[in-house]
């Protein structure tokens, strides 16, 4: 366990050195939010039918995507890609580690500490300038905390399968630039999923994606009642095994059949 | 009782083949042709504790692919391997925490973090108690002279530097057993000296057993007493250095530096390999004839400046060898 603590720590301290990345990411991240709070308040203006979500809780919604962006399995672990392709991952063959939770624990640390560093700053400016509100009640804030807990468990999960797929193609494109979209349309960060057409919502609800986002976002705006956080919590790491078991599974082929060449 | 037991290992790969051009590339996506690639055709050896052995052999020819096996990174297709009484792949957690390694083309330690965050990182990996830690991590800081280079993020390291820190963290769990693969690859003169002679002390003071791949043959020279030959994935010469000689030629090479540079040489027992300029050299069998009474004879007959006698470089061995094994 200490060794998987510490390479977390090792990740999150060599993360925390890009200041300038993080400082680049939180003013696009302010940017995209203005534009799509923008466009959201014109359909909003011009609109003539009850819509599932009030204008404030879209505007809430919307920046907490933004801060919690990082979060998202929206880009992979590129180091991984590199060390397959230049082959320096015989050296992560070559410890007394579970590679599997190595990898999760890389994805988790990639996850997290970015997000930790943006987050913050930006939800602070969004709450005290862009017409972001708090959660109604203390049991909502405490639904959405849970529940992203639970969407970092599920997002690593998701990322490390999707990562570990690179075993198979070494160039890593496809899969990598499809997830991404794939998350991004059935998550909520595109579309918050209640605004989506009702003949798709059973879909949606089957998919484990709404645990990444639009669980967490409805649970701090009072949407889902706070008393079912832990049915919430439950699913995603159903959802979470379920990404764990089939990671596991896959990597267990890859390393059979893997080719580690040159020297 | 042996170290590592290696009896017939055999890995093929498959390879998916096709056909130059468009037409092989279209071709290709209906039907894949695949070739068998023997990296492993049947290799056997064994190794005693402390042994400090050369295993070297052309590009391709299964040398990585050997070490990676012995390592448990790589599962063979057939064969038996044994090593420290573990077969690698099956328990490779329990066996790579006996195991150091170094990849010389790559580095295992973190590129962004400083180097003493690298092995304590390592420590923490393989189980170090702290107290033991710290002893061995000073000794090696010492002995590799890496005092000034512990707080450096390794991206800023030299290549010669970080080869050395490399080996440092490769012995930070006191692994019995070490695999060194190209080492020295791109070191200038003073980092190859520095590696080979630590190499050198970690063997014969600590016994550490270490399998060592190159493809430069001073390092073979300076350090290996045991030397396998490997190519076309089958073992073509295992043993003393010496004995490797012997068995691919006797000869002898004889280099003369002349007074002038266009003088025509000639002797029955002796045949000139190479001219350049006022350096001749000049090979002999030394059963034909004595170097002494080679020397005495030329002497007598051309002006010499300076000459020499040395056994044909390892290199020169080796090639023959692979030579021999094509033909």
């Amino acid at each position: 366990m200490r060794a998987y603590r510490s390479l977390v720590a090792a990740r999150f301290r060599v993360l925390l050195q890009y200041r300038a990345a993080a400082l680049a990411g939180m003013a696009t991240q302010l940017f995209w939010g203005l534009i799509r709070v923008m466009i959201f308040e014109a359909f909003y203006r011009s609109t003539t039918r009850p819509q599932p979500m009030r204008y404030s809780e879209i505007v809430t919604y919307i920046w907490l995507g933004q801060a919690m962006l990082g979060l998202l399995p929206w880009n992979f672990d590129t180091e991984v890609r590199n060390m397959l392709r230049s082959g320096s991952v015989v050296y992560e063959l070559a410890r007394p580690l579970d590679l599997y939770t190595h990898w999760y624990c890389r994805a988790f640390a990639q996850r997290v500490a970015p997000t930790l560093l943006r987050s913050l700053p930006l939800l602070t400016v969004a709450l005290l300038f862009l017409g972001m509100r708090l959660p109604p009640s203390v049991a909502s804030g405490l639904g959405w905390l849970l529940t992203t807990f639970g969407a970092t468990l599920l997002n690593t999960a998701f990322m490390t399968l999707v990562t570990i797929t690179m075993l198979w193609t070494i160039s890593g494109e496809g899969i990598q630039r499809a997830a991404p979209f794939v998350v991004y349309l059935f998550s909520g960060m595109l579309l918050p999923l209640a605004f989506w057409p009702a003949r798709m919502q059973p879909l949606l609800h089957f998919l484990p994606f709404r645990g990444m986002v639009d669980v967490p976002f409805r649970l701090y705006l009072g949407q889902i009642p706070a008393a079912q956080m832990f049915g919430e919590f439950a699913l995603q790491l159903l959802w979470t095994a379920f990404f764990i078991l089939a990671g596991r599974a896959l990597l267990a082929q890859g390393t059979r059949r893997l080719v580690v060449q040159g020297g | 009782m042996a170290h590592i037991v290696v009896e017939n290992l055999v890995k093929t790969f498959q390879v998916a083949e096709r056909q130059a051009g468009t037409w092989g590339a279209v071709r290709g996506l209906v039907r894949r042709t695949h070739r068998t690639v023997h990296a492993l055709d049947g290799i056997s050896f064994e190794l005693r504790p402390g042994e400090l052995v050369g295993y070297i052999g052309p590009n391709g020819a299964g040398k990585s692919t050997t070490v990676k096996m012995l390592a448990g990174i790589l599962v063979p297709t057939s064969g038996r391997c044994e090593v420290l009484g573990r077969v690698p792949w099956k328990e490779r957690k329990a066996h790579v925490q006996q195991l150091g390694v170094v990849f010389g083309q790559r580095t295992q330690l973190w590129w962004d973090l400083p180097v003493v965050e690298s092995f304590d990182l390592l420590r923490d990996i393989y189980r170090v108690p702290a107290d033991r830690y710290r002893v061995l991590r000073d000794e090696l800081t010492e002995r590799l002279n890496l005092g000034s280079l512990l707080d450096t993020p390794v991206r800023q390291l030299s290549l010669g530097q970080r080869m050395r820190c490399d080996l440092a963290a490769s012995l930070l769990h006191a692994p019995p057993l070490l695999f060194l693969d190209e080492p020295t690859i791109g070191l200038d003169a003073v980092s190859k000296l520095a590696v080979r002679e630590f190499v050198q002390t970690l063997n014969r003071e600590r016994g550490v057993t270490v399998i060592l791949t190159t493809h430069d043959m001073d390092d073979i020279e300076a350090l290996c007493s045991r030397v396998i030959v490997i190519g076309g994935g089958r073992i073509l010469s295992d043993g003393t250095l010496d004995a490797l000689r012997e068995r691919v030629t006797r000869e002898r090479w004889l280099l003369l530096d002349l007074e002038e540079a266009d003088l025509a040489i000639e002797d029955p027992d002796a045949e000139i390999l190479r001219r350049d300029g006022q350096r001749v050299t000049l090979r002999f069998d030394p059963a034909r004839v004595s170097p002494a009474q080679l020397i005495s004879r030329l002497t007598a007959r051309y002006p010499i400046r300076d000459l020499f006698v040395q056994n044909p470089p390892i290199e020169e061995i080796i090639a023959r060898l692979y030579g021999g094994q094509e033909g």
